[in-house]
């Protein structure tokens, strides 16, 4: 036991350093992730010619992979056809496109649960399409969309040890290359469980809070 | 003013027919005046409440808008100056009642401070304290209140115009009652032109200047609320305004109309009791009112006690229990009539001069006639 603290003692730099790299691309995928998805929603609800239909192939294709062959195919495959990215790069796109589409469904199914009537009334009070949704759809959606976005932005949390694949040093990686001087991956595999659980329920945190404010105006 | 002019609106259906759900329509509603249109589900009401704002755009014909063909305007700015009370209320869960209200106003570019009085303004109409409303959510508030905050946040810009969906079909009929006597004092305050959508014969019969009844997309009747009653142009609005619609009747007819259709006979105290006499006997009657020299009533005398006697009216007075004035309807006279156990009762005007009477057989016979409603309608007390 006490090796096993003598161990975190000298390994805790090196995993907090790579836990520092996870959040990294996490809040960078997340924000960017979010931003894509909601205009991934946006074109397929206003049934934009062209663009909606290339929007459902790419959640279709997004969702129908798996992460770890996106990950290959971005940084691995793409430099066969010359588009060469650095690891960052390549993790953070690859994770941004992936959870953009599963986000985008979420938006999708929230702003379409939103009443009929609410987009009646914001035309015939002399709002516009964009208007309507970004005053009147858009906030109501939201509140309705909120759990099942926590849950896509608690698994990209978690996606992102996959980048670890393509030489990017973040949480899981740095695990891995303390164990190998070490040798001792039990204790280190369990501490970087742990560190990826405390970022979840820190996330979760966010989620109860943001929810919170929602609620607001619904709490009769 | 809001003139429609040979208004269509064509669907294809699903198996590929065309199916005209609004089928040349032509209407006027007169500024400050409520139109309802009135007819069963389907019948093309609302479609054509939706083509005036341009929610539907018409198949053919015009909408005219204070002399203005609204084909040639925008939908936005068409829509920010027609207020529209939408059905099921439709106010913005997210938004505080404010932010609600002042939807169009801020779309219209008003700064903040005019906004603000306004929203206080329109809260005082309907009597809602803004101090306690104004940074409410509408969950936060009653059915009734959310109904309230529907109709000002129509006419948050003043629009001169006003649509109405089944504005009040949200509510219980308590509520209902009240808001609908709100709105009618408001309407004739603010002299708005009103087109109102209802499947409810008693809120048409209150609310409408003019009801136009719907079937199959055509008015099959237009006129005022009376007329339609007294006068329905088929079996279909017979039967869809009710068969007591006689009764319904009794609302809208006043105790002056009423009045004005018998001619005034009174006698004075000097009178002699067999001039009295003379007078019942020629015009049938059984009581006849004695009046003093400014026309105000002083008592009755009955036709029996007139019949055998001699000396003056005032020999044989009786104390008149109850009066009428010339504004209530029959439905609020017949009630009193029958509380007191009487048959007739003199109608006073406002300074409490002899305006006629009231009785059940002339009440029978003034519905009977074929008169309507001729007199100008009361805001509601």
């Amino acid at each position: 036991m006490d090796s096993w603290i003598e161990l975190l003692h000298t390994a805790w730099p090196f995993l907090i350093r790579g836990a520092g790299y996870t959040v990294f691309f996490a809040l960078i995928a997340m924000v960017l992730g979010l931003a894509l998805g909601f205009a991934v929603a946006l074109v397929r609800i206003a049934r934009v010619p062209v663009l909606a239909q290339a929007a459902a192939v790419y959640v279709s294709a997004m969702r129908g992979t798996p992460l770890l062959v996106q990950i290959f195919v971005i940084y691995y495959g793409l430099p066969s056809v010359g588009i060469e990215f650095e690891p960052v790069t390549a993790g953070i796109l690859a994770l941004t496109l992936n959870v953009a589409a599963y986000l985008s469904e979420s938006m999708r199914g929230a702003i379409a649960g939103v009443s009929r009537n609410q987009w009646l009334a914001g035309y015939s009070l002399g709002l516009n399409w964009w208007q309507t949704m970004r005053h009147v759809i858009a906030p109501q959606a939201l509140r309705l969309a909120v759990p099942s976005l926590s849950n896509s932005l608690i698994s990209l949390i978690k996606d992102t040890s996959l980048v670890s694949v393509i030489t990017v040093t973040e949480l899981m990686l740095a695990t891995k290359e303390v164990i190998a001087q070490t040798f001792q991956p039990l204790p280190l595999y369990l501490a970087a469980a742990a560190i990826y659980w405390v970022l979840s329920a820190l996330f979760e945190r966010v989620q109860r809070a943001v929810e919170k404010k929602l609620e607001l105006a619904h709490r009769h | 003013m809001i003139e429609l002019k040979n208004l269509c609106k064509q669907f294809v259906q699903k198996n590929g027919q065309p199916f005209n759900a609004v089928d040349n329509v032509n209407l006027v509603v007169p500024e400050g005046e409520i139109c309802v249109l009135l007819g069963p589900s389907g019948c093309g009401k609302t479609t054509t409440m939706k083509m005036i704002n341009r929610l539907i755009e018409p198949t053919s014909g015009q909408v005219l808008i204070n002399g203005e063909d609204t084909a040639g305007i925008d939908t936005v700015s068409l829509r920010r100056n027609i207020g529209y009370v939408i059905q099921q209320i439709g106010l913005f869960p997210n938004m505080t009642i404010e932010d609600n209200i002042m939807v169009v106003p801020r779309m219209l570019g008003w700064d903040r401070k005019r906004c603000r009085e306004r929203a206080r303004e329109l809260m005082s109409m309907v009597a809602l304290d803004p101090d306690r409303f104004l940074h409410r959510y509408p969950k936060e508030m009653s059915g009734g209140q959310q109904q309230r905050i529907g109709v000002i946040r129509a006419l948050a810009a003043d629009a001169p115009v006003l649509l109405m969906d089944e504005p009040f079909g949200a509510v219980d009929p308590i509520n209902r009652e009240q808001i609908q006597n709100e709105f009618l004092l408001m309407q004739r305050q603010l002299g708005k032109t009103v087109m109102l959508v209802s499947h409810d014969i008693d809120e048409a019969i209150k609310l409408g200047d003019r009801i136009a009844v719907f079937r199959q997309g055509r008015i099959v009747q237009c006129a005022g609320a009376d007329e339609i009653l007294a006068k329905p142009a088929d079996e279909f609005v017979a039967s869809f305004v009710g068969h007591d619609r006689t009764l319904k009747r009794l609302l809208l007819v006043q105790a002056g109309d009423v009045a004005d259709a018998q001619p005034t006979l009174t006698a004075s105290l000097d009178t002699p009791l067999q001039q009295a006499f003379g007078t019942m006997d020629d015009h049938d009657l059984r009581y006849l009112t004695v009046v003093d020299a400014d026309g105000k009533p002083l008592g009755y005398v009955k036709r029996k006690d007139a019949k055998a006697s001699d000396g003056v009216c005032a020999d044989r007075l009786n104390p008149i229990t109850i009066t009428s004035n010339p504004d209530e309807n029959l439905r609020v006279v017949l009630s009193k009539l029958y509380e007191h156990n009487l048959t007739w009762m003199p109608v006073l005007d406002a300074d409490g001069r002899y305006n006629g009477e009231v009785s059940q057989d002339y009440i029978a016979s003034f519905l009977n006639s074929g008169k309507t409603h001729g007199r100008q309608r009361a805001a509601p007390k």
